[in-house]
């Protein structure tokens, strides 16, 4: 067990390596650094001072290095745009975006595992059905469209809910939270609702399949021979050997949920990272976009690891130097 | 018995086609023949979009401002030219729609073809070859996955706009869009055909045609390939449905298709802007128009999955 | 027999009939049986794929797979009746009176729950006991089917036993609240013959020490010969005879019954040719005699006055990765084949014999180029393949040696037409001069194995699996091989098509003077088909000798133990073959 932790950590550390060196490689060679540091009247001299200053002229490997253990302190330059450290940018705005897709993971999974289990388990109910077709529609609606018709219809038409910006915040230490403050939780309520219900969709037609699969398998067909009650095989029995495929993709939906709120976020223009990225991108400003890039692969990781040990926890077939003869 | 499949052999391809379980299961679900309408629609209105479209929406002659920001035609104020208003430059928006499929369609398909080539053949190199290969475009496939196709393409688009001059990123933005959200696909196909290669090829009659002495190529394309193709199709058709969400929310977050040649991403995020001063029609008729679409592309992919497993039914 | 001695039965089943309804009409899967089972009696109902024994067994606990469903009926378990019951009802006869046994071990436990907490949870669910006494019933149930250890053993996961392990904890987990009857579906089938006879042995003990009564359910004749107390004959959904072990087995009555039994290799004796199965529909005869002096198959065959072996096998050696790690210290090895030297001779049947993992499949992949040897060498015509390096060297070689494997379900490429595939080792080494010719060779090579030309246009799911075995037969014979590999040919088969594959291969060997390469487990088929022996274990050739020799005086301790195991059916013999 501790050496298939072992196994996990050492790739997880090569993931980031890989990560790290495409966002050097967008930082170094997609425009010029130099540029976009300066004015159109710096001389060719000045010029190559800042390059020999900022070690441009170094070898690859150097500069990846260097650029590496920048990041891993969470430095990542100055912005081109906003002429301020990229660090302090995305400090500031992070607590904004974990607080959306935290809530908004919370919803999905709150609601999409129970709605999954119940429509596998009463395959062929009218609320099943309902339950299928709706999702259907759910995975047919473009997260900014769910997003605008809210809108519409909460903002504009009933005017209920804000339709733009975090409401009041509180500072807790550097990190401003919304959940404190009810215009905070209102101005919450859409943007949160609009990140999960794509993601909801998806864990509940996933978890449906899988916990299908799993109860056409021999082991629950000999589990009903032997009399057990259905609640017994359903949840005991079915759900458990489901939940091994389930981590995992819910897991990796998690991370995606950081990464779509790209779309939430410019749609009810929150101020996270994803609006600063979607900015970043429209102005090629590239150490934003490196050092997003590099955080959203970090997420992945650690949410990865974690995925790979509640693995440990619910399947013994992974605990393999267990004692136990053959 | 012998006299049935004698039978059998003897009708035409078509007889065949008729006969088989996947119409069988076609006729029986309404939902899918209605979806499948739909779905034809949609294409051959894109595809004949200058002899069906009432107006030419990028002809500037036949715009005029005075037309601009009308209501649909069962509302006060309209225009009966114009049944479901125009926007704010004078342009008819049923037209503008018919247009902006057909741009939504063409970069989607192309889109899909591009990640389904490159994701079967890194599939069925990964799955058949094995090893050290294997595990490298599956790592990069792990990469990938953790982040989400829309994340890579606005990657992809940034980095376009950060390489190429301006005007070149302007003649070149459809070709950016479709390379951008067909490499964010592939990674679906790949391990689908993947996984499905590792079944086939301990399967005995690869194994026979290896001792014909047939070689790796023409293994995996005469005999792998076509018997991967079931659930390839499948993720292919829900992959539409997700290439077309992709480039209209590309567009509607401004990195997309440019404004001039409007796709149903670019109109709603026109008409976005006059949400608020109750013009709400500029954006929810593009906005239905493309739900319609994509959800009559997802309840076909979802019948053919179930059509082509029957035992999930 | 008096009514009143009926009533007794522990169980009854009158007039069932179990229907699956389908797009194309409703298929009766079992119709108007009859049969009744005693306390402390196995009743054994045999009958080939698709006759409709399991069926039975899931209609009993009610269990039909939906949507099917008994349409006529009845089933008295005690004089109760037990079909059409509710759900509640239902589950409280399975498991606590009529316990169920499937075929797979390795798939029927809970990989994710403690062998522990599936038997304390069933025995709570039937018997009114606590924690403490569950468990103590727990373990005594697994020493009871033969666990050593019971008390350590019960705390671990079902991928810690092995599969004749698992097979007694389910046969534990199935007798958990004291059924008194158990449905034992293919309990067997899935294992080594070794572990088949312990557990087979263990179902006989339980039964008759806890008067449970057993339905016993298998293909195998050898299984019920040597475990049931009577016998029900099933054909195509109906019994077609019943009686006890002794009598079918030395009288049948039926016709089916007699082809059926007659059609089991015998191992006591070797036939000329199995008996002819007349009873089986689908039986196919190929036309009498081949004329090789015209025939294709007889053509320009390269024979070298071959003086030597055809194939040599020197210290041949598999190694497989089972783990890899970039330290070489902590890869993990399998050695599947443990330096194996044996020779064919030219028209020689030369046979291996051995349970599943022994390495005989990994040998026949090794001669034909699948798997590239990791030692040794392996000679064909005294050419060193090993040696050859590139396919294009190799390829005339390969041309000489083909295979026929054992699946034929899999072994013929689903979305290829017969013609396809007949024709696709002709078209690839270049054996017809144009196109016509090669479909004259392919319905000539279709003639040859009994399917006639008219096969050529279908795909292989519209046939039998002893017609897809055939197909695969013609295939490797498209190159004209001189010689053939048969890995397990017929274990897939039931033994009516085993007999009519086996009389085919072994005809096709007499008139092209093949050499053959036949591996197989089943020890009766070798003694019928082979000329030379040789018997394996864990990778390793313990044994080769003439199969009479072998037969009747075994040399390795592995091999007498073999022979102890085989099945000693001695059933009915059509008296005319006895030559």
């Amino acid at each position: 067990m501790l050496t298939f932790i072992a196994k996990r950590l050492v790739q997880s550390i090569v993931v980031m390596l890989t990560v790290a060196l495409i966002a050097f490689s967008l930082f170094r060679y997609v425009g010029d650094p130099i540029n976009n540091m300066v004015g159109q009247d710096t001389t060719l001299e000045q010029r190559e001072e800042l390059k020999e200053r900022l070690g441009l002229n170094d070898s690859f490997l150097v500069q990846f290095g260097r650029f590496a253990v920048n990041a891993a302190q969470g430095n990542f330059g100055f912005s081109y745009q906003h002429r301020r450290p990229v660090s302090d940018l995305i400090a500031e705005r992070l607590p904004a975006t974990l607080e959306l897709s935290l809530v908004s993971a919370f919803l999905a999974m709150a609601i999409g595992i129970p709605m999954g289990v119940y429509t596998a388990i009463r395959r062929n109910s009218w609320l099943s059905h309902s339950f299928m077709t709706m999702s259907l529609v759910g995975i047919s609606l473009p997260t900014f469209l769910i997003g605008i018709l809210l809108i519409l219809l909460f903002g504009v038409v009933l005017r209920w809910l804000p339709t733009f910006g975090r409401g009041e915040v509180v500072q807790l230490g550097w990190w401003s939270t919304g959940l404190l403050t009810a215009s905070g939780l209102k101005s919450l309520i859409m943007p949160a609702i609009t990140l999960a219900l794509f993601q909801m969709t998806l864990i509940m037609r996933l978890v449906r399949s899988e916990m299908l699969e799993v109860m056409r398998t021999d082991f629950v067909k000999f589990a009903r021979a032997r009399g057990l009650a259905e609640r017994y095989v359903n949840f005991v029995v079915a759900l458990k050997n489901t939940m091994v495929p389930v981590i995992t993709i819910t897991g990796l939906q998690l991370g995606s949920i950081i990464a779509f709120a790209i779309i939430t976020e410019s749609v009810f223009q929150w101020p996270g990272m994803g609006l600063l990225f979607i900015q970043a991108v429209g102005n090629v400003d590239i150490p934003i976009m490196a050092a997003y890039l590099v955080l959203i692969a970090f997420f992945f990781v650690v949410i990865n690891l974690i995925v790979d040990m509640l693995y440990v926890v619910v399947d013994p077939r992974l605990r393999v130097d267990s004692a136990g003869g053959h | 018995m012998a006299e049935v499949t004698a039978q059998n052999t003897q009708k035409s391809w078509l007889a065949r086609a008729a006969d088989s379980d996947l119409w069988y299961s076609f006729c029986r679900s309404p939902v899918t023949i209605v979806s499948a309408i739909l779905t034809v629609l949609f294409f051959v209105s894109a595809i004949f979009a200058n002899w069906i479209a009432p107006h030419n929406p990028f002809d500037l002659a036949s715009i005029s401002i005075m037309d601009a920001s009308l209501p649909p035609a069962w509302m006060e104020g309209s225009d009966p030219r114009f049944w479901l208003g125009t926007d704010d430059q004078g342009r008819d928006i049923f037209s503008t729609i018919i247009f902006g499929a057909r741009i939504s369609l063409f970069v989607g398909f192309a889109s899909v073809i591009f990640s389904m080539i490159l994701g079967i053949s890194l599939g069925l190199i990964s799955g058949y070859v094995g090893g050290r290969l294997d595990a490298f475009i599956m790592r990069v496939a792990d990469i990938q996955l953790s982040f989400p196709a829309i994340l890579i393409a606005l990657l992809i688009d940034g980095v376009a706009r950060g390489v190429l001059p301006r005007d070149m990123h302007q003649d070149l933005v459809f070709y950016v869009l479709i390379f951008a959200i067909g490499i964010s696909g592939w990674v679906q196909y790949a391990r689908t055909v993947r996984g499905s290669t590792l079944v086939e090829k301990n399967k005995e009659y690869v194994q026979a045609a290896r001792v014909i002495g047939i070689g790796p190529l023409i293994i995996l394309w005469r005999h792998i390939l076509p018997n991967v193709m079931g659930p390839v199709l499948v993720i292919a058709t829900i992959h539409l449905a997700i290439a077309v969400i992709t480039e209209a929310t590309l567009s509607f977050l401004g990195v997309g298709v440019p404004p001039t040649t409007p796709s149903l991403g670019t109109l709603i995020r026109i008409g976005n802007d006059f949400l608020f001063s109750g013009e709400w029609w500029i954006t929810i008729f593009p906005g239905i128009a493309l739900v319609l679409l994509v959800l009559a592309i997802n309840l076909l992919g979802d019948w053919l999955r179930d059509a082509l497993n029957p035992k999930l039914r | 027999m008096k009514a009143d001695v009926e009533k007794q039965s522990l169980l009854t089943i009158e007039g069932m009939r179990v229907e699956f309804p389908s797009r194309r009409g409703h298929v009766v899967a079992v119709e108007r049986l009859d049969l009744t089972v005693e306390p402390g009696e196995i009743l054994g109902i045999v009958g080939e794929s698709g006759a409709g024994k399991s069926t039975i067994g899931n209609a009993v606990i009610g269990l039909l797979e939906p949507p099917g469903e008994m349409t006529e009926g009845t089933i008295l378990l005690k004089g109760d009746r037990i079909d059409h019951l509710d759900e509640a009802a239902q589950r409280k006869i399975r498991g606590a009176r009529i316990g169920m046994i499937f075929q797979d071990p390795l798939t029927s436990l809970d990989p994710l729950q403690t062998i522990e907490r599936q038997l304390v949870d069933t025995i709570q669910r039937h018997l009114n006991l606590g924690e403490a006494e569950a468990r103590s019933r727990a373990v005594d149930l697994l020493d009871q089917v033969g666990i050593p250890d019971p008390a350590v053993r019960i705390a671990q996961y079902p991928h810690q036993f092995s599969g004749g392990m698992r097979q007694r904890v389910v046969i534990a987990l199935a007798l958990c609240a004291d059924p008194e009857m158990v449905i034992a579906d293919e309990p067997t089938t899935a294992l080594d013959v070794s572990v088949q006879a312990q557990i087979l042995d263990l179902m006989k003990a339980l039964c008759r020490d806890r008067q449970v009564g057993m339905i016993l359910i298998t293909h195998d004749m050898g299984v019920i010969s040597e475990t049931a107390d009577r016998v029900a004959v099933m054909y195509r959904g109906r019994v077609v005879e019943t009686g006890t072990t002794q009598q079918i087995m030395s009288k049948p009555n039926h016709d089916y019954t007699k082809s059926l039994i007659s059609a089991v290799p015998r191992p006591d004796k070797r036939l000329k040719r199995f008996p002819l199965v007349t009873y089986i529909e689908d039986a196919e005869e190929r036309p009498e005699g081949l004329n090789l002096a015209t025939h294709w198959l007889g053509k320009v065959r390269e024979e070298h006055k071959l003086t030597g072996n055809l194939v040599e096998l020197k210290d041949a050696h598999m190694r497989f990765i089972t783990r890899h790690s970039l330290f070489p210290s902590r890869r993990l090895y399998l050695d599947a084949v443990k330096d194996v030297s044996f020779a064919i001779q030219p028209g020689e049947v030369f046979g291996l014999v051995g349970e599943s993992g022994s390495g005989k499949s990994t040998i026949a992949r090794m001669i034909t180029g699948i798997y590239k040897p990791s030692g040794g060498t392996i000679t064909f015509d005294g050419t060193d393949m090993t040696a050859l390096e590139s396919r294009a060297a190799a390829a005339p070689f390969r041309r000489q040696m083909q295979m026929i494997f054992q699946d034929p379900f899999s072994s013929l490429n689903p979305r290829m037409r017969v013609e396809d595939i007949i024709e696709e080792p002709i078209h690839f080494h270049k054996m017809a001069y144009d196109q016509q010719e090669a479909t004259q060779i392919m319905h000539d090579l279709l003639d040859v194995v009994g399917l006639g030309s008219q096969a050529a246009r279908k795909f292989p799911h519209e046939f039998s699996g002893g017609q897809r075995q055939r197909i695969s037969i013609a295939r490797a014979l498209a190159t004209r091989p001189r010689f053939l590999i048969c890995d397990e040919p017929t274990s897939a088969l039931d033994v009516s098509i085993q007999a009519q594959v086996l009389n085919l291969l072994k005809d096709l060997q007499s008139e092209l003077n093949l050499t053959m390469l036949f591996i197989s487990h089943d020890l009766p088929v070798i003694r019928q088909v082979c000329d030379r022996v040789g018997v394996m274990r864990h990778g390793q050739l313990l044994e080769v000798a003439p199969t009479e020799t072998l037969f009747t005086d075994p040399q390795h301790d592995y091999t007498k133990h073999l022979l102890k195991l085989m099945p000693k059916f001695r059933g009915f013999r059509m008296p005319e073959l006895e030559t």
